[in-house]
């Protein structure tokens, strides 16, 4: 008979893994290597670290999705360059927390900076958007799973990707 | 060529070993003659004993800021951190001094280009580390020339940070 225990850490593993691989083809993995840089800093000393990291980082989604939608509202007065500075600033932190899809955005999103592209850079804004948000939910449903096996009494499974 | 996985030229003498830490697959050489470190990468990292190191962490990033502290932190140096070029002149100014700077490249009000040449004028030795995501050839130039003993391209991992330490020749002790 599988405990709960041993259900729940079937769960976080499957999901975990899920969130660094492609399903299909055309999804790119929401996570990459960094995210387990990010693993190896948390131990006993700050068991909440890649909880408090990540969540610095979705501050910082929300504070520069707001500079950079307030940049492209000045109709016939966009400043390019202070949008390509908030998304230099999305891309050094996403980069750094192993965000691979909003990092991946980033990318495309500096293009339309530097070539004053109007729609492109709204519609990568859009993008972005809903990515980050994507992320942040994902992954507070790994951390809930996490407190659930805790609770549980089980051990939080290592997932090698 | 290598015996157990380890480099030949990492063997130390017998008796001139003063620490072995086995971990998984790693091993650390702690050499009481050089008290160099040289570590393969391993799945976790072990804690070292405060190394006595002191480092400034220089970027305008909250993410990064924090991802920094605690890798430094994480190898046993002791760091601050401050937000910007002209935050990082400041510190200096006021008579704190660091072995190793790590130096954001884009930051505003004084940028790590502009801080580093600031830092060189004002007779400051420390070895300084630009990281940065930025990485064309002409940009990594511009911040070597400008001062810059490593240069190493974000996101910084224990292991990038390790390489930094080993290519300027720090000790950590134990």
């Amino acid at each position: 008979m599988d405990t709960l225990v041993a259900q729940l850490q079937r769960q976080f593993r499957d999901y975990t893994i899920s969130l660094y691989h492609q399903l299909f083809w055309y999804v790119k993995g929401f996570l990459d290597d960094q995210f387990t840089e990010l693993k190896k800093l948390q131990d006993e000393c700050s068991p909440d670290f890649v909880a408090e990291v990540v969540s610095l980082f979705f501050e910082d989604c929300e504070k520069l999705i707001g500079n950079m939608a307030r940049a492209l509202d000045q109709t016939g007065n966009v400043d390019f360059s202070l949008v390509g500075s908030s998304v230099h600033q999305l891309k050094g932190s996403s980069s750094s927390v192993g965000a691979k899809r909003v990092k991946g955005l980033c990318v495309t999103f500096k293009e339309c900076c530097d070539s004053q592209n109007f729609e492109g850079c709204v519609r990568c804004l859009q993008q972005v958007d809903i990515e980050y948000k994507s992320l942040k939910a994902k992954l507070q449903d790994l951390f809930n799973l996490e407190q659930q096996i805790v609770q549980a009494g089980g051990r939080i499974p290592q997932v090698d990707i | 060529d290598s015996e157990n996985g380890v480099p030949a030229s990492f063997k130390v003498p017998a008796g001139v070993v003063h620490k072995i830490f086995s971990y998984k697959s790693s091993v650390i050489f702690c050499c009481s003659q050089e008290r160099k470190i040289r570590r393969e990468m391993a799945d976790e990292v072990p804690s070292l004993a405060e190394s006595k190191l002191t480092a400034l962490v220089v970027d305008d990033n909250f993410v990064n800021q924090t991802m920094h502290h605690k890798l430094l932190d994480r190898l046993g140096i002791q760091n601050d951190v401050v937000c910007n070029g002209q935050e990082a002149v400041d510190v200096h100014c006021s008579g704190r001094n660091y072995d190793l700077i790590l130096m954001d490249m884009e930051m505003p009000i004084l940028n790590g280009i502009q801080a580093t040449k600031r830092l060189r004028e004002m007779g400051i030795e420390s070895k300084i580390a630009g990281v940065t995501t930025r990485a064309n050839e002409g940009d990594k130039k511009e911040f070597m020339e400008a001062g810059l003993n490593d240069f190493q391209e974000k996101p910084l991992t224990i292991s990038k940070l390790l390489s930094i330490l080993h290519r300027l020749d720090f000790y950590v002790q134990t």
